[in-house]
């Protein structure tokens, strides 16, 4: 690693470089974690499964002793779960980034990451859903949901599922699509390498999957336009979700809920929380199945700049939202500012400005920070921060006292502001939540090979080397294939590499390293 | 400056024009808002979007002359229901006593913090401090209803808002969209009580069901039979008065009867929260200079 950043120092990254030459290394990494089983793989799932336990233990005294174990009350009627539903759900848009708005603006740099941001978005979603369960206070009837006769269509909740199911629906063919190439060879691998049971169910599960695929032009034609329709369906997809989702809350009449700015406010943070994530999986992913020869320090210097403008958007909604309604003075309005701002709520809410709002910034921004360790760093921090803030919108509206006498403008006599307790239920439910992420994810490679091999191979890696002494004009364009996003459907490079960050010029970023480069890579 | 409340704003069969004096009543829209984006919402994902959209408004237009749809509320206009039930509230003689709430929790078995009419004190523009008792507000256009996923809420023909508790999921979405702080939530198990002389259901929601939401009902399974609610027989100042808009008349709990609209408008009766667009049925008599409608 330290060579790498000695060599990124050294000058200009060089160019993409087609792997073609070197399959079977570039397989053999994508596999390896399906064959070898690490030391630390059992005792790991060992450990993650019993936090899992401990959340699903939490979860039966809940059913038993009522919702009101996990500190509800009447004044405080929505707290933890919903925070939880939001931000679970909210950080499996990390998948639907890194894949679906990078694929379709053709930043090929993704390609090492596209499989571990799908699987990301693959298992959080279902998580995220989950959180429906302990949130209802009758979890016995949730059946109704799905039972057309009981709908109510004007009830944002329903439509919220309707978005999500469809979300997951959409993840799952997002994840499945590019994975139909991989299948063959993998399975070919599999047949020369693999041994065991488990090698064998893998070899008859890429033949169910997988088995179809010749790699015929036609074929291919198909799949890449399939891909990228599904790309430009997720992203709509992802919005209607957190929009759908911020309904639930704004069909009120409290301060804080009946916001315009929320469905924005929500759909920016999801995107915000969810590359953090995706930025953790991936530097987990690296150094546990050993991934450096694919996956560089200059990846998460770019996704730290996909963070620093979402977290940069995020924080700007923050600061209008706040000072718009402490400005407007009316009663509730001006209390619930308050009480987020310097009351009861004070530490929560700096605690988001100070590590989610500001740092990332100051990270991204000062030169010796800027690397994969701070952004790795960060994306921790804000992960947690993003979830505290979900506490923020979430909690104060719903305490807020609905009865005061309108002479008496926040210190009123009725209606006092109600508490929400935290208990260790919740707590144990939403940390089994966090553990069965990285669980699910250490079962689902042991499945499905890490690496999108033969997305990377037709849109070339970049080597962990620099080649210092060339000249940039001089390294080979790229042989980019065109199909691999769906930038074939909008125009080739109709939009640059790195179109969807800020300070960057367009053009074909793959014929020359590009500003960005200059600015991030040495 | 009078303004009249005709029939198509308190519902079919109101016959009688209810006088509410010089106070702001809000000028009743002709399409309020929540009833018109939910039906935007549910015509722009159906089959005929614009055809039904243009429907809805032309609906909403012609809705004034029928009770509003609402799930559960038998559809048109139909046969007028009988009754049209709504409360004055009388904070004049209020003297925060919270007997109507003792009462309330022990013929419902409530939980003490479960006070489907509570007694909140409040503190006029002149420093002057009174007592106001909440029940539901039995809004004409109650935002609670729209908003449940499974259609646990519903009006009824007479004018009542019900939660069925055995279709009840539990998410409180209502508890978020009602602006009176009504909803109160069955977090554990419900007070165990004794064989009620009603079956448990939407009119007489006893014993509470774990799970699920509660909130006042006007006892309504006592209404038929001529009982008035247990907050208004048990109030010894005799605050709170049950009315019917249909035939115009209101008791209290010290039998004292009185004409609904003449008392109203005599009394410059309020709303609370008028703003909302809930077109709440609970009447307050102020006398003392209180402004129930708060900010916006
Ligand atoms: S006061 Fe609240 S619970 Fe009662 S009808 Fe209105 S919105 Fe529904």
């Amino acid at each position: 690693m330290r060579a790498n950043t000695e060599a990124m120092r050294a000058g200009p990254a060089p160019d993409l470089q087609p792997v073609g030459t070197d399959d079977d290394q570039l397989l053999t990494a994508a596999m390896r974690p399906i064959v070898k089983t690490p030391r630390w793989w059992w005792p790991s799932v060992w450990a993650l499964s019993a936090i899992v336990v401990v959340g699903i233990v939490a979860w039966a005294v809940q059913l038993a002793d009522g919702i009101g174990v996990a500190g509800y009350n009447d004044q405080a009627f929505w707290a933890v779960y919903e925070a939880d539903l939001v931000a679970f759900i909210g950080v499996s848009y990390g998948g639907a980034v890194v894949s679906a708005i990078l694929r379709l603006t053709n930043a090929a740099w993704r390609a090492p990451l596209t499989r571990i941001a799908e699987a990301t978005a693959l298992v959080t979603l279902p998580v995220g859903m989950l959180f429906i369960i302990p949130h209802l206070g009758s979890p016995q009837k949730v059946w109704e949901l799905v039972w057309p006769p009981y709908w109510n269509l004007s009830s944002p909740i329903l439509w919220d599922f309707f978005a999500v199911s469809t979300y997951l629906l959409a993840t799952l063919v997002f994840f499945y699509l590019p994975l139909i190439p991989d299948l063959p060879p993998a399975r070919r691998w599999l047949e020369r390498q693999g041994t065991g049971a488990r090698a064998n169910a893998c070899r008859r599960l890429y033949q169910v999957l997988g088995g179809g695929w010749r790699g015929t032009e036609r074929q291919k034609k198909v799949l890449h336009l399939s891909i990228g329709l599904v790309a430009m369906m997720v992203i709509p997809l992802a919005v209607s979700v957190h929009s759908v989702l911020s309904f639930a809350f704004a069909s009120s009449s409290r301060a804080g809920y009946l916001e315009t700015i929320l469905p924005v406010y929500f759909v920016v943070a999801a995107l915000y929380s969810g590359v953090a994530l995706v930025v953790l999986t991936v530097a987990a992913a690296r150094r546990l199945f050993h991934l450096e020869a694919y996956i560089h320090p200059r990846h998460f210097v770019r996704l730290g700049f996909l963070l620093v403008a979402f977290g940069a958007a995020y924080l700007y909604l923050s600061f209008t939202e706040y000072l718009v309604d402490g400005y407007s003075g009316t009663t509730d309005n001006a209390s619930w500012v308050r009480q987020i701002l310097v009351g009861r709520y004070w530490v929560p809410f700096w605690f988001y400005v100070v590590v989610a709002g500001v740092l990332p910034l100051l990270v991204m921004a000062i030169k010796r920070t800027r690397t994969k360790t701070g952004v790795v760093a960060v994306s921790a921090l804000v992960v947690v921060a993003m979830w505290v803030k979900r506490l923020v919108i979430v909690i104060p509206p719903a305490t807020e006292p609905l009865l005061k006498s309108p002479a008496t403008p926040v210190g009123n006599l009725a209606g006092t502001w109600g508490t929400y307790h935290f208990t260790w239920v919740p707590i144990s439910i939403t940390v089994a939540a966090t553990a069965a992420i990285p669980l699910l994810l250490l079962v689902l490679f042991r499945f499905v090979p890490i690496l999108p091999v033969t997305e990377m191979k037709e849109l070339g890696s970049e080597p962990a080397q620099a080649d210092v002494g060339v000249p940039a004009a001089a390294l080979p364009a790229a042989p980019v294939s065109p199909e691999w996003g769906a930038a074939a459907l909008l125009g080739r490079h109709a939009v640059s590499e790195l179109g969807t960050l800020p300070g960057t010029v367009p053009g074909n970023p793959l014929s020359g390293p590009g500003p960005y480069q200059r600015n991030v890579d040495r | 400056m009078d303004e009249t409340i005709t029939a198509g704003d308190v519902g079919a069969g109101c016959g009688v024009p209810v006088q509410t004096g010089p106070v702001p009543v809000e000028a009743p829209t002709p399409m309020d808002r929540r009833r018109f984006l939910s039906r935007t919402v549910v015509s722009l994902f159906g089959l005929a979007a614009a055809g039904a959209f243009a429907e809805v408004l032309g609906e909403e237009h012609s809705s004034a002359a029928t009770l509003p749809k609402q799930p559960g509320t038998p559809a048109g206009p139909a046969t007028p229901a009988r009754h049209q039930w709504c409360m004055v509230i009388d904070l004049r003689v209020c003297n925060g006593c919270k007997e109507c709430t003792a009462a309330c929790q022990k013929a419902h078995y409530l939980h003490e913090d479960q006070t489907w009419i509570d007694v909140v004190s409040m503190r006029s523009a002149d420093g002057e401090d009174y007592y106001m008792p909440r029940p539901c507000m039995m809004c004409e256009d109650p935002p609670c209803v729209p908003v449940c996923p499974v259609g646990a809420n519903f009006r009824t023909a007479e004018g009542l808002t019900l939660v069925d508790q055995s279709r009840c999921v539990g998410t409180r979405i209502c508890m978020n969209s009602c602006p009176y702080q009504a909803r109160y939530f069955n977090w554990g198990d419900a007070v165990p009580a004794p064989r009620q002389p009603f079956p448990q259901e939407p009119t007489w929601p006893v014993p509470q069901v774990k799970g699920t939401v509660g909130k006042c009902v006007y006892c309504a399974a006592m209404l038929p039979s001529g009982k008035v609610p247990e907050c208004v027989s048990n109030c010894p100042m005799g605050v709170i008065y049950l009315g019917d808009m249909v035939s115009d008349v209101a008791v209290n709990g010290l039998g004292q009867v009185v004409r609904l609209s003449e008392f109203l408008s005599q009394n410059n009766a309020v709303k609370f929260k008028e703003s909302y667009g809930t077109h709440p049925r609970v009447f307050y008599v102020p006398g003392r200079g209180q402004n129930l409608d708060t900010d916006e």
